[in-house]
């Protein structure tokens, strides 16, 4: 297709001259060294989606090694798509989705809002406030069900000594109507430092030129704020949320030890579901047309979403 | 409303906004200050309520989480007087240190996945950066887009085959699998970054070289690469991290042989109930190497969480 | 394919190869739970250590993850255990698959005779199809869900006096589930040395099977059949039978009246806790951990005693324990039915007993001191005289979680009614059966 220069140059060369003056060709090396890594994507990644397309329209059971292989067309998307509970863990997992989202956006602009009022020691402080994103979420979860524990736990403590409520009297993982927040709660305050970052490039790309301007036309703080300051870092901000909803989908760690999906299936998420059915249920054929289901929900979603993201950076 | 300016915010507005992310820092370490206190409680401060923030600060929980302990009859204990400080705080619920436990090991399974991954991830990321930065390759776009993409399947589903393509190949519960396994995962990240830190690398660096005399090889050993140490290494930190993190593929795939620490630490129990002091001392040194990367690396921070889409 | 048999030939080649050193020591893998009777099972093993010269090794992994890092291993077929104590319900699945090793010619070489085994176990344990004579492990270790309490509570005059006060009767160990629910009542809230304590603590646990477990020791004694005709897979009318409804009804209450706060996701080890830091008067766990209890410094000696899982309608104990089986991707199989030629013998039955283990040989269980051996010997063997145990079909995974889902949803979530639940649950487990083709 498009051939370039160099290209041109290196087929008028004939091959063993062309190695006499510089070793391999430009093509050769290029080739030689994105190969392996295609190759490994290739061998870990694409064969296995298309080993996974192929299992989803079987009855396949990874664990019976003597059960007879049934093709069944598209029944396993059928029964996924018809299945009530399933609709629930979608729920779950949007309401975590959302309200992560919307968290971490408003924590995460706020602080570095205020980090670039630029005071002494900001770079100090926004490192510590890095911290916990940093960290093995499932080691970290874990350790927050101690924290979220009735009378022993700090969380229950600390809520207690401010609003003088018993401790022991509100459990954030075990009832139906706390659960979903304890787990949006945990991540927020892994994952607030994250947009937080992003929004503190997106506030430091912004020439001081321009503010010096708006000052000059007496434009209100206010007005600066909603004329400059977001419009300015709501592509960053776009970006950030892109980050945040792919991972999150894909949440697994931090609330399979928070929860375990619990209590009853109020906190599981489509990525915990669908653990229990492939590696528990071993429904292996069933677990595919799953993840299939999954795989396009994200990607569908997040093609659409970089459209978006690049309308408005064209903007 | 004069004072109010973006540019030079006033001495009254910093002192606000320091005071309040400040504090927003001091809350949001209360967590890990506690996790690192917790791993010097005795069991039952770990569990006191109220929760107790003065007590009297044991090792009991660094030493549950490297030995495994039983209990004994009494004229077992009289018998063998305490050899150490280790046994005398075993010695509390008439029980002895009869091994060590699989701790140590989960951790080095960790740093050797770890390592091996990363070092595998980077050398593979850093020639086909290069080859994307600077080559014409067809269709180039697509393949990074390709090579990204493969990071927004969810691990659980992409498991599925991996776990079926590896009883087949005997890769399951091998440190071998999971290094390609993470190598897989990360090598998007490290193409992605590396590509940003080698375009920064004025190619007439290499140019010069070339009509030097040095083959594109060359120029790219000599010139390149000690251009891109930097990028390299903090690239190499971030894919340390993920390895060492990962916790979906390591509780599906692995077992015994090649377990790492993260799906260990929350098994970690003593004989009846959790060991929150042990568990909390498992915590801290999974956690600790990675709080110090962190810090190292904080200039970089932003282009590695990003995929290199925000530079500064 | 070529790649399987060239796998398969490298495997005989070094199965030859190993069976050529018979004679020699090998190294033997046996995985089990991590808890009290799998140290024991250490101290054991030490015995066979020194007669056999092969060492041995222990992987123990916890309850929670048991079943999950488990039946990973024998699907992938990993060679990591060659020894294998596996829970009771995965010996269809063992048996079906292919994990387990058959037993029978074994069993008869070596002059190793089932009958000399408790009937309960050998039928729970060790065979599939269930009855048959065809082995797939043997039972090591007995095990029923029971209940044990604060006998020092129970015994003070001032709480005796509240109790009879407050419900006419004499404070003891209950004779009926619904007794249970009245002494726990009395306990919950009550202060007891300046400390606020709680009726009793119970499985609730979401994400393997303590919920299930705990359920069904309710289910069991007011009559609950998992089927109308055995072998049939007729379940309506049977799971949800109005008894069946009954007793759920009665588990969530006894959870929503008489559990300490945060117990909402909680199994063995939750148990034991709460037990042993003096929250609750009652609690439900396992006999495997009674003589850790017992021996336990704080609450146990006189301040603790037994109960078997009080009946309603009839006497019913869920069943537990495990039989242990020779791993088929071992490559050390010899070795490994030496081992159990060597558990199987009175004398290190005996032994097993005496070092916590619940041996199900009959040697051991029709001692006349056996009784009298431990405070909760007897309570064991009435318990045992009455278990039942969950499916064990090969697809046992995929109805337990059904199960697990459903009681969860219900007891802990609060959610729809317990005919509801139990509605729901046949409608998922006929959908199983249907894909197994047996309905």
């Amino acid at each position: 297709m498009t051939q370039t220069t160099m290209d041109r140059a290196a087929k008028a060369t004939p091959v063993r001259v062309a190695r006499r003056i510089r070793g391999l060709s430009d093509r050769a090396i290029a080739w030689i060294f994105v190969a392996p890594t295609i190759f490994l994507l290739l061998a870990i990644n694409i064969f296995p989606l298309i080993w996974t397309i192929r299992l989803s329209f079987t009855n396949y059971k990874a664990n019976r090694a003597g059960r007879e292989i049934k093709e069944i067309g598209l029944r396993n998307y059928e029964r996924i798509l018809t299945d009530s509970d399933i609709w629930l863990n979608m729920q779950a997992t949007a309401h975590f989705l959302v309200w992560t989202i919307v968290l971490q956006v408003l924590i995460g602009f706020t602080l570095a809002w205020l980090i670039n009022r630029k005071f002494k020691g900001n770079d100090l402080w926004t490192t510590i406030i890095v911290l916990p994103m940093m960290l093995s979420p499932a080691v970290v979860g874990n350790f927050w069900k101690f924290l979220y524990q009735p009378q022993i736990g700090l969380f229950n403590y600390i809520v207690a000594f401010f609003t003088g409520r018993e401790p022991s009297s509100f459990e954030m993982l075990g009832s139906v109507e706390l659960a979903p927040w304890a787990i949006v709660i945990v991540d927020t305050w892994m994952w607030t430092p994250f947009v937080m970052l992003i929004c503190l490039a997106g506030l430091r790309s912004i020439p001081d030129y321009i503010y010096e301007a708006a000052e000059i036309d007496r434009a209100s703080p206010i007005r600066q704020f909603f004329t400059i300051t977001i419009p300015m870092v709501l592509p960053f901000l776009m970006l950030a949320v892109l980050f945040r909803g792919i991972e999150n989908f894909k949440m697994f760690d931090l609330v399979v030890q928070l929860t375990g999906g619990g209590p009853g299936s109020t906190t599981e998420l489509t990525s915990i579901n669908l653990k229990r059915e492939a590696f528990e249920k071993w429904r292996t054929g069933y677990a595919s047309a799953y993840a299939i289901i999954l795989f396009v929900t994200v990607f569908g979603l997040a093609s659409i979403y970089v459209k978006a993201l690049n309308r408005v950076k064209e903007r | 409303m004069s004072a109010f300016s973006v540019t030079e915010p006033s001495k009254r507005a910093k002192g606000v906004a320091a005071t309040l992310v400040i504090f927003y820092a001091i809350v949001t370490m209360i967590p890990l200050a506690w996790i690192f206190i917790t791993g010097f409680k005795s069991p039952a401060d770990a569990i006191a309520y109220p929760p107790k923030v003065v007590f009297q600060p044991t090792l009991e929980g660094y030493v549950n989480l490297f030995t495994t302990r039983t209990r004994q009859t009494q004229e077992f204990l009289d018998a063998n007087p305490p050899e150490n400080w280790a046994e005398e705080i075993v010695r509390q619920y008439d029980m002895v240190i009869v091994g060590p436990s699989k701790f140590g090991e989960r951790f080095l399974n960790s740093v050797i996945i770890g390592f091996g991954s990363t070092f595998l991830s980077v050398f593979l990321g850093t020639l086909a950066a290069y080859a994307f930065s600077r080559f014409k390759i067809p269709l180039a776009d697509d393949l990074l887009f390709f090579i990204l993409s493969t990071r927004m399947m969810p691990p659980i589903a992409v498991a599925i085959p991996i776990f079926l393509m590896y009883r087949e190949l005997g890769l399951s519960d091998t440190h071998l699998g999971m290094i390609l396994l993470y190598t897989a995962v990360n090598i998007s990240l490290a193409v992605w970054l590396l590509k940003g830190f080698i375009d920064e690398i004025p190619r007439e660096y290499e140019e010069a070289a070339l009509i030097d005399g040095y083959t594109r090889f060359q120029a790219f050993y000599k010139v390149v690469l000690p251009q891109a140490a930097t990028g390299i290494a903090s690239t190499a930190i971030f894919c340390l991290i993920f390895a060492w993190n990962e916790y979906a593929f390591a509780v599906l795939l692995t077992s015994a042989t090649a377990q790492t620490a993260p799906p260990f630490i929350p098994t970690i129990i003593g004989i009846g109930g959790l060991d929150w002091p042990a568990v909390a001392a498992g915590a801290t040194l999974f956690l600790l190497p990675v709080m110090i990367f962190t810090i190292l690396l904080r200039r970089h921070l932003l282009r590695g969480i990003t995929f290199g889409a925000v530079r500064k | 394919m070529k790649l399987k048999s060239l796998l398969a030939a490298s495997a005989l080649s070094v199965a030859a190869f190993a069976s050529t050193n018979a004679a020699q020591a090998e190294e033997l893998t046996l995985c089990w739970a991590a808890w009290d009777p799998a140290n024991a099972l250490v101290e054991l093993s030490k015995e066979f250590e020194a007669q056999s010269g092969h060492k041995m090794n222990f992987e123990f992994v916890p309850w929670p993850n048991f079943a999950d890092r488990m039946l990973n291993e024998l699907n992938s077929g990993g060679k990591l255990c060659d020894l294998l104590i596996g829970d009771s319900q995965w010996i269809g699945g063992g048996a079906e698959n292919g994990h387990y090793v058959k037993l029978n010619d074994f069993f008869d070489k070596e002059g190793i005779s089932m009958d000399d085994f408790a009937p309960a176990t050998v039928y729970a344990y060790s065979t599939w199809p269930k009855g048959t004579p065809n082995y797939y492990a043997l039972p090591a270790m007995g095990d029923a869900n029971g209940w044990f309490y604060r006998k020092d509570w129970f015994a003070r005059e001032d709480i005796r006096a509240a109790y009879k006060e407050a419900t006419g009767k004499e404070l003891g160990e209950p004779k009926s589930q619904k007794e249970l629910m009245e002494i726990a009542k009395f306990f919950q809230g009550r202060e007891i040395d300046g400390k606020t304590v709680y009726g009793a603590s119970i499985f609730t646990e979401r994400g393997s099977e303590g919920i299930t477990m705990g359920v069904t020791s309710a289910l069991y004694p007011w009559g609950f059949k998992y089927e109308n005709t055995p072998g049939k897979y007729d379940m309506e009318g049977a799971v949800n039978s109005p008894e069946a409804v009954e007793a759920l009804e009665f588990y969530k209450e006894l959870y929503q009246c008489c559990t300490p706060p945060g117990y909402t996701n909680s199994y063995m080890g939750e148990s034991l806790d709460a037990f042993k830091s003096g929250q609750v008067a009652m609690a439900m766990n396992w006999f495997a951990f009674f003589p850790g209890l017992y021996a336990d410094p704080n609450t146990g000696g006189d301040k603790i005693d037994f109960f078997v899982n009080p009946p309603q309608n009839q006497a019913g104990s869920t069943l537990g324990g495990q039989g242990i089986s020779v791993v088929s991707y071992s490559d050390k199989q010899d070795a490994a039915l030496e081992y159990i030629k060597w558990f199987a013998q009175p004398s290190v039955q005996a032994k097993w007993w005496e070092l916590g283990g619940y041996s199900a040989h009959n040697s051991v269980l029709n001692d006349p001191g056996f009784k009298d051996s431990q405070p909760f010997a007897g309570d064991f063997l009435e318990a045992m005289a009455g278990v039942q145990d969950f499916w064990q079909e090969p697809a046992y995974a995929e109805l337990l979680l059904a199960m697990q889902k459903r009681v969860h949803d219900y007891v802990v979530a609060d959610q729809g009614t317990a005919k509801e639940a139990l509605d729901k649950l046949i409608e998922d487990w006929t959908e199983v059966f249907e894909d197994e083709g047996k309905l």
